[in-house]
């Protein structure tokens, strides 16, 4: 009849394990990098400028001598740093704002869903932008900007999910076993939440990694001094033209990878913790 | 000779128990059973038995992850894959369990008239709802707007009108009152005096009765006994596999009383006789092998006891 | 001890009645079965009965008290879906011992085996998470057992040994249950008295 599939050294779970195991590692060396990497590379440097990639520079060096490979390392570091804080604040924005409305009643939950779609009709980059500008950009403007401008999509899926959970029929069955309303929000409730957070948490990591560099590429982020990979991106813009390609090349490259990774991150978790029963 | 007929079907998933580590579960083994047209066979055993995995394997619709193996033939040739996606809801069609199993965003008029094959769909769809007393509102309905019994009836018409020659019903009675299942039991021996063969799959033995030809028992993913309605009457003497008897004598209306232990779980299957562990006449020599089919007294058993 | 539902009536948001006028009073010790063609609110009523729902109008008592909804409650409900009664995400001992400790004897008594107490609930099957259920509402404190269709999805020995189980511990600790089936023949069997709904 039909033929049986053919045995795989590894089942998917064991490959989703894997591939996330790599990719973060392959951050935590960039990070690594990025930190203990020599700064005397990217001081300026007039005997070197405008050199294409080689082997003493692996990305070559811009206009006034500093080394690509170390500007775009430390840039990268800098923008996961971004992503971090901006990801764990709107994550933790989300669950809470979810849990509320989902618990708190009709009042809580209008209004919180009155602000989710508030957030939502307008493109993230635009109230991003408004609230870094009110800040006066630089990295407090940035932080606060993406970490504000990021949670409604997650909160509305916590908030959907934890009012499907508090119907359930073993969440009733629990309330009349005496249970309190506590009880049933760490033991029935919040593990149901927990994986789904997660992997809303790394998904919210290249958003916010993208749209730091996108502002700051515009200047209204992070400022000219830092070696943020959106000041290194607009500053190439101006050398394009004169053919030194790998100034914009190598470090957009680096971001989409990294961005991609990210990405990969939160898709492997999400398969990891998918139900376990795929049977019938 | 047999319109359908199953032969040695072995199904098994692998599935993932908690972590990365995968099990395998033998759903269904060395399953045999036939239907003849003009026949209903009821396919009865307890649920987690395999029942609507079987349904599933003859139209081809099992999830890409199980592995099987044995032979289905339908009008004595063998049903590949190719011909079953052929035959699929034209000549083998399905009474699913659920209304999920309908498109959510179609009136159910419409649902039923894309089944119909042959002459003027509209007037076949509103002939078969007259038949099931649907009244004439329905057709205009989503199938979130009906209720369990009304669900229930357009399933059966979509079965109805496409002309099949075998009728698979997966699990149609439970959750309906008795004059609804009277009523939809009817309506598939109606079927099968027009030449068709229904092979009706159920938990529930008492319903299996009132309308069956045949019983086919299951347990633990395999048949243990192919019965003819009569042989179930008084204490259960005419019954061949002490598994049969004891699912006779412990309905309500007999002795009501159960003999221990449970069906064994799909990934722990022992390796001898299915029914060993729980069988008062087991010997050593049912703990060997699992035993095969045999006839005995015109029926079929899976047992070397059975007398 | 009696359980009372004096003329509860339910409708659902701007529905239409549902019921109305319904009376069921119910001693300890006694079984007593709720019959009905589908759609009548017979799962309604019990769920109002074990102060699951609220009814529109009329009172439930226990003991001629009004009910809490707070605390362990004396009317405990088995319902016809055992996967959806239990949190997917927790092991089978932590389900059983959620409202309280059940003692070898209750679980010898409904055939619940020591091995499964360490497994997931999808490793169960449906009549062995259901006597899970069971015995997680025959608490000490449980007064009332209602089981709505309890057996439904059942075969017929899963379904013998369940109800032989709890038939004995509820003569034993004079415990009253209400029955809820479409099967006639089991009501027969199980009922001291039948109503209709």
């Amino acid at each position: 009849m039909i033929a049986s599939p053919k045995k795989k050294p590894l089942n998917y779970k064991q490959w989703a394990l894997m591939k996330l195991l790599i990719y973060v590692v392959v951050i935590i060396i960039v990070i690594l990098t990025g930190v203990f990497l020599d700064k005397e590379n990217i001081v300026t440097n007039l005997t070197d400028r405008n050199a294409p990639p080689s082997l003493d520079h692996l990305f070559g060096t811009d206009w006034l001598g500093r080394d690509m490979f170390t500007r775009t390392v430390i840039g990268l570091t800098l923008s996961i740093g971004v992503g971090l804080i901006g990801a764990v604040g709107s994550a933790f924005i989300a669950l809470f704002l979810g849990m509320t409305a989902a618990t708190m009643g009709k009042w809580a939950d209008r209004l919180i869903s009155w602000l989710i779609d508030l957030f939502l009709s307008v493109p993230h980059l635009v109230t991003l932008i408004l609230i870094a500008f009110t800040l006066g950009g630089g990295f407090k403007g940035i932080v606060v900007g993406v970490t504000l401008t990021h949670w409604p999509s997650l909160a509305r899926v916590i908030r959907a999910e934890v009012m499907q959970i508090r119907s359930a029929e073993f969440v009733q069955v629990s309330q009349r076993l005496g249970k309190p309303g506590w009880w049933i929000a760490v033991q029935h409730i919040l593990p149901h939440i927990i994986p789904q957070f997660l992997i809303g948490f790394m998904l919210l990591f290249p958003h916010v990694i993208l749209h730091e560099a996108a502002v700051t590429f515009i200047g209204l982020g992070l400022s000219p001094h830092e070696p943020a990979i959106g000041i290194i991106l607009s500053e190439s813009m101006k050398y394009l033209s004169s053919g030194m390609w790998w100034l914009a090349f190598f470090p957009g490259l680096c971001l989409l990878i990294i961005v991609r990774m990210f990405d990969q991150i939160g898709e492997n978790l999400r398969l990891l913790t998918e139900a376990t029963g795929n049977r019938h | 000779m047999s319109i359908l007929k199953v032969e040695n079907l072995s199904i098994s998933f692998q599935q993932y128990s908690a972590g990365l580590k995968q099990i395998e579960h033998n759903v269904i083994s060395n399953l045999n059973v036939s239907i003849e047209a003009g026949e209903i066979v009821a396919v009865v055993g307890a649920s987690g038995s395999g029942k609507s995995l079987l349904a599933h394997a003859i139209l081809g619709i099992l999830p890409s992850n199980a592995i099987i193996s044995g032979v289905i033939t339908f009008e004595g040739e063998e049903l590949t894959s190719a011909r079953q996606k052929a035959v699929r809801g034209k000549e083998i069609a399905l009474v699913p369990q659920s209304v999920n199993f309908l498109d959510p965003l179609m009136r159910v008029g419409s649902q039923v008239r894309t089944s119909v094959k042959k002459g003027d769909a509209v007037e076949a769809q509103r002939a078969v709802f007259k038949r099931l007393r649907l009244e004439r509102v329905v057709e205009r309905m989503y199938p979130f707007q009906l209720s369990g019994g009304m669900a229930r009836r357009v399933l059966l018409s979509t079965a109805m009108v496409s002309g099949a020659k075998v009728i698979i019903a997966d699990e149609p009675t439970p959750g309906l009152d008795p004059v609804v299942i009277k009523e939809a039991l009817d309506h598939f021996r109606e079927f099968a005096n027009q030449g068709c063969a229904v092979m009706l799959i159920t938990h529930d033995i008492e319903a299996a009765l009132q309308i069956a030809d045949k019983i086919a028992v299951f347990y633990a993913g395999t048949t243990v006994e192919i019965a003819r309605v009569e042989d179930f009457v008084g204490k259960g003497e005419a019954l061949r596999h002490p598994y049969t008897k004891a699912l006779w004598r412990a309905l309500p209306q007999n002795d009501f009383m159960p003999i221990p232990g449970s069906q064994p779980h799909p990934s722990a299957l022992p390796s001898g006789c299915l029914f060993a562990p729980r069988c008062s006449m087991a010997t050593s020599e049912c703990l060997q092998d699992q035993p095969e089919m045999r006839n005995l007294r015109d029926g079929i058993v899976r047992c070397i006891h059975a007398t | 001890m009696q359980l009372d539902a004096n003329n509860i009536g339910f409708h659902y948001e701007n529905g239409p009645w549902l019921f109305r006028g319904v009376d069921l009073s119910i001693e300890p010790g006694e079984v007593v079965g709720i019959t009905g063609p589908s759609g009548r609110g017979k799962t309604t009523f019990c769920r109002i009965l074990a102060s699951y729902e609220t009814a529109i109008e009329g009172t439930v008592t226990f003991n001629n008290m009004p009910l809490s909804r707070k605390g362990y409650h004396p009317v405990q409900m088995v319902l016809q879906h055992p996967e959806k009664a239990i949190n997917g995400r927790w092991r089978i001992q932590k389900i059983l011992n959620e409202g309280y400790r059940p003692d070898e004897e209750l679980l010898e008594l409904l055939g619940i085996e020591k091995e499964w107490l360490t497994r997931w609930p999808h490793e169960l099957s449906g009549g062995e998470l259901q006597r899970v259920c069971v015995a997680r509402a025959l608490g000490p404190n449980t007064r009332f057992l209602i089981a709505d269709e309890m057996t439904t999805m059942l075969d017929a020995i899963t379904q013998a040994q369940i109800w032989h189980a709890v038939t004995e511990i509820a003569q034993k600790r004079e415990m009253g249950i209400i029955v809820v089936s479409h099967e006639s023949k089991l009501v027969q069997r199980l009922c001291d008295r039948v109503i209709e709904l």
